[in-house]
C-alpha cells in the first residue's frame, strides 16, 4: 500500500510550474485532436467572476488557444453575475435552461452535471468562481496532465492554503473539512485515496468519457462522490493532482462547514452501502441539527440537507441523441 | 509611417473601434501587473512580468538593468531613430497591502490600478496593439518600465537609464493610467522634503514650555503656513503625510512630516526651502530639541513650449476625441527627459477615481480612446510631425 501511494505521488503529482510551456501543450492538444471546455459554476459571484473571465479568456483563449469553449453556468444568481460574465464575452447559461425536461435542482453539482450536456469538450475543466488570486495556472495545472498522459482521467488541484507558518514546513494543503472528515474516512475505508492532498478542491479537469458515466450529487457531496466512483471504476492511476501554490478565497464559517460535512457524510455512507461495504445501517436522517444560545435558553436550529443525485449523463436520452450514442 | 498628420488623426476613431477586440488582453495585463505589489525599490516582480511579456512578443534587447528598469526594443523598419515609451512601475502601496483587483462591467478597482498598472499594461500590450492595427514604425520603440520613481525613489530608475543609455532618443512619451486628457509638457520645480523632530533622551520635561514632538511639529507647520506664497507663477506647499507618537497618553519624542514644494517659478523652491530651514532653526533653538530638514528630491522647472509641435499634435489628437486637454505640470519621468533635451509629454489613458487610495478605480470604456491617442502620438513622432 505505502509503496503504491509513494509511486503514485511520484508519477501523478505535479506542480503547475512544470507546464509553463503553453505552446508545447497546445501543440500536443492539437495533435491529439482534443477539445477543451472551461466551466465556471456560479451563484452570486459578481465580485470575482469578471476578473476570472478577463484573465482566463485573455491568457488561454486569445494569447494561447488552449481552451476552446468558456462557459459560466449559473444556479440563479440574484446579483449581477451573469451580466458581468456576459460583458466580458463568456457564454452564459442558467442551469435551469439546460435540459429543461429533467427539471431543475439547485446546487453546484447540478451546474457541473448540466455542463456535460451543454459543453462540447473532450475534457471539461471546472474552476470555482470565488478565487481572488485567479491566474492561468488554475487551468493549465489541472488540464496539462490529461493532455500529456492518456491514462489520467481526472486531475484535481491542491494548494498551500494561505495560513501563517514559521517552521518552513508546508502544511499538507487540505482544508478543515478535508483534514477533520475526509482524510479520516479515506484512511479507514479507502487508504489509497488519502494521497489526494485536497479532494474537495473546486478545481478539477475530467475526461468526458468519465464524466458521462458517473452520477452527480447536486449538493455538498459532489466532489467526494466523484472521487469514490472514479476510484472504484478506474483505480488510483486514473487520478492526478497538481500543486497550484496559493489560492485566496472567502473563508466559510464553522457552522457552514458543519452543514457541508453532513452532506458529504450522507454521500459517503450511501456509497459504502452501494459498494456493499457496510450493512445493517439504520435509515439515515436528513435533518442536520445545530444549536444556538439565547440568554439561558438553548435553541435547536435544524436544516434539511438531502444529497439528491443526478444519474450518469449517459443515461439521459437527450444527451445520447446529442452525442450520437446508440 | 503615415504621410500626413491629419490622416493619422482621422484614423483615431477607426483604431479605437478595432482596439476593443484587445480588451481582455489589455485588461488581463493590467490586472496581473496590478496584483503584483511594487512599492518603490521593490518593483522586481512587475518588471519580471514585463520582461516575460516582452519575450513572448519576440522583442529585442530585453533586459533588466542595475537600477531595476525593464527594457525592450520593438525594432522599426529603418531603425535610424528611437522613441522612448515609458511608465513608472512603482506604487505608493506597501508589499503587505492586499492588491486583489475586482472587475465590474465598466470598471476595475484595486490599489494602484490607475497609477500605474494600466500605464504599464499599455506598454506591454503595445506590440500586440500595433500588430492588430497593422501599424509599423520606421523608428525603433524603446519600451521601458521604470523602477524607483516615486517618493524616496526620486526618479532613480529613469535617471539611471538616461545616464547609461547609448541609443539616441528622438522623443519620449510617459504613460500614466489616469486621467484621460492629461497633457503634461512641463515639469514643475519641486522640492520633496522630510522634517523630523526628535526630543533628546535627557530632555527636561519639567521646564517651562516643555512640550512633545507633536506640538513642535504643529508649530513648524503653522509657521510654514504663514509664509507668503505667490499666486503667479503658481506655487504651493503640499503636506503629504505626518507620523508621530505611539499612544494616547505618552509624550511623543519623535515626529515626521513629509511635504513637497511645487512651483513653476525658477528658484522659488530653493527660496522656500531657506525660509523653512530658518523656521526650523528658530523652533529647535527655542525648544532645545533637534529638528532636521532632509531633502529627498528636487526638480527645476523646465518644459516644452505650448507651441512645440509635439504639444500641438497632442492637442489635435485630444480635440479629435472630444477630450479637453488638461495641462498638468509633471514631477515624474518627464522632467528627467526634458532636462536631457528629449522632447517628451506625459499622457493619461482613462478616467479614474480615488487615486492612491485602496479603492482606486479606472473606467474601462475610455481606455480605448486613451490607447488610440497613444498610438496616434507615436505615429506622429515617427512621421516627423513632432520635430521642431
Amino acid at each position: 500500500m505505502n509503496d503504491k501511494i509513494e509511486k503514485w505521488l511520484k508519477t501523478n503529482t505535479f506542480h503547475h510550474g512544470e507546464f509553463w510551456d503553453l505552446r508545447k501543450l497546445i501543440e500536443l492538444k492539437e495533435k491529439k485532436g482534443l477539445k477543451i471546455s472551461l466551466c465556471i459554476p456560479t451563484l452570486n459571484e459578481e465580485k470575482t467572476i469578471g476578473k476570472e473571465i478577463v484573465i482566463l479568456k485573455s491568457e488561454l483563449m486569445e494569447r494561447y488557444p488552449l481552451i476552446d469553449e468558456f462557459a459560466v453556468i449559473d444556479s440563479g444568481s440574484d446579483d449581477k453575475t451573469l451580466e458581468v460574465a456576459a460583458a466580458f464575452g463568456a457564454d452564459t447559461y442558467s442551469a435551469s435552461d439546460i435540459l429543461p425536461e429533467v427539471g431543475h435542482k439547485r446546487g453546484k453539482g447540478e451546474n457541473l452535471w448540466k455542463a456535460i450536456y451543454q459543453l462540447k469538450g473532450d475534457i471539461i475543466v471546472y474552476v470555482d468562481a470565488d478565487i481572488k488570486n485567479i491566474h492561468p495556472r488554475f487551468v493549465t495545472g489541472i488540464v496539462a496532465p490529461l493532455i500529456n498522459n492518456d491514462t489520467i482521467k481526472y486531475c484535481k488541484a491542491f494548494y498551500d492554503r494561505p495560513m501563517a507558518y514559521s517552521s518552513g514546513i508546508r502544511p499538507s494543503g487540505g482544508g478543515r473539512v478535508t483534514e477533520i472528515l475526509i482524510r479520516p474516512l479515506f484512511s479507514l475505508f479507502f487508504p489509497e485515496l488519502t494521497s489526494l492532498m485536497q479532494p474537495l478542491s473546486g478545481e478539477f479537469a475530467v475526461r468526458r468519457e468519465v464524466l458521462e458515466r458517473i452520477p452527480f450529487p447536486i449538493g455538498y457531496g459532489v466532489e467526494t462522490a466523484h472521487i469514490l466512483d472514479v476510484y472504484k471504476e478506474w483505480g488510483l492511476d486514473a487520478f492526478a493532482q497538481c500543486d497550484l501554490d496559493q489560492r485566496i478565497h472567502r473563508n466559510q464559517s464553522t457552522n457552514a462547514l458543519g452543514k457541508m460535512s453532513f452532506g458529504i457524510l450522507q454521500t459517503f455512507i450511501n456509497r459504502l452501502k452501494s459498494y456493499g461495504m457496510v450493512d445493517r445501517l439504520p435509515e439515515l436522517s436528513t435533518l442536520y441539527r445545530q444549536f444556538q444560545a439565547e440568554g439561558n435558553r438553548y435553541e435547536q436550529v435544524t436544516r434539511e440537507i438531502v444529497e439528491d443525485e443526478r444519474p450518469p449523463m449517459i443515461t439521459i436520452p437527450a444527451y445520447r441523441k446529442k452525442y450520437g450514442i446508440k | 509611417m503615415s504621410n500626413n498628420s491629419s490622416s493619422i488623426i482621422d484614423s483615431i476613431p477607426e483604431h479605437r473601434d478595432k482596439l476593443s477586440s484587445l480588451r481582455e488582453i489589455l485588461l488581463a495585463n493590467a490586472l496581473m501587473i496590478g496584483e503584483l505589489p511594487a512599492p518603490t525599490f521593490g518593483e522586481e516582480a512587475r518588471i519580471t512580468f514585463m520582461s516575460n511579456r516582452f519575450t513572448e512578443e519576440g522583442l529585442q534587447n530585453i533586459s533588466i538593468d542595475e537600477a531595476g528598469n525593464g527594457m525592450a526594443i520593438l525594432p522599426g523598419t529603418k531603425g535610424e531613430h528611437n522613441i522612448l515609451v515609458c511608465a513608472h512601475a512603482d506604487t505608493v502601496f506597501s508589499q503587505m497591502t492586499d492588491h486583489a483587483m475586482s472587475v465590474g462591467p465598466n470598471h476595475i478597482q484595486g490599489p494602484g490600478v490607475g497609477d500605474n498598472s494600466l500605464g504599464l499594461a499599455a506598454i506591454v500590450t503595445l506590440p500586440e496593439i500595433l500588430k492588430r492595427l497593422n501599424i509599423s514604425f520606421e523608428d525603433n520603440l524603446i519600451l521601458l518600465g521604470c523602477s524607483r520613481s516615486l517618493g524616496h525613489g526620486d526618479l532613480g530608475g529613469i535617471r539611471f537609464f538616461l545616464e547609461n543609455n547609448q541609443l539616441p532618443i528622438r522623443a519620449g512619451v510617459c504613460v500614466e493610467g489616469i486621467q484621460l486628457g492629461r497633457l503634461s509638457y512641463t515639469s514643475v520645480g519641486m522640492l520633496r522634503g522630510e522634517i523630523e523632530v526628535n526630543v533628546p533622551t535627557q530632555y527636561d520635561w519639567n521646564k517651562f514650555g516643555a512640550t512633545g514632538a507633536v506640538v513642535l511639529l504643529t508649530k513648524v507647520v503653522q509657521r510654514i503656513l504663514e509664509i507668503p506664497i505667490p499666486i503667479e507663477p503658481p506655487t504651493r506647499i503640499l503636506f503629504g503625510s505626518l507620523n508621530a507618537g505611539t499612544s494616547f497618553g505618552t509624550q511623543p519624542t519623535t515626529a515626521n512630516l513629509r511635504f513637497e514644494i511645487r512651483s513653476e517659478k525658477i528658484g522659488m523652491a530653493a527660496e522656500l526651502r531657506q525660509k523653512i530651514e530658518d523656521i526650523i532653526d528658530e523652533i529647535a533653538n527655542a525648544s532645545d530639541t533637534e529638528i532636521k530638514l532632509s531633502v529627498i528630491a528636487q526638480r527645476t522647472p523646465t518644459g516644452l513650449a505650448y507651441s512645440h509641435p509635439m504639444v500641438k499634435t497632442m492637442r489635435s489628437i485630444l480635440n479629435k476625441m472630444d477630450v479637453k486637454p488638461h495641462a498638468e505640470p509633471s514631477v515624474g519621468e518627464l522632467s528627467e527627459l526634458i532636462n536631457k533635451g528629449i522632447p517628451a509629454v506625459t499622457l493619461g489613458l482613462t478616467k479614474g477615481h480615488d487615486k492612491n487610495e485602496f479603492k482606486e478605480s479606472i473606467e474601462i470604456n475610455p481606455i480605448f480612446d486613451g490607447v488610440s491617442q497613444l498610438v496616434a502620438l507615436l505615429q506622429s513622432i515617427d512621421g516627423g510631425f513632432c520635430d521642431e
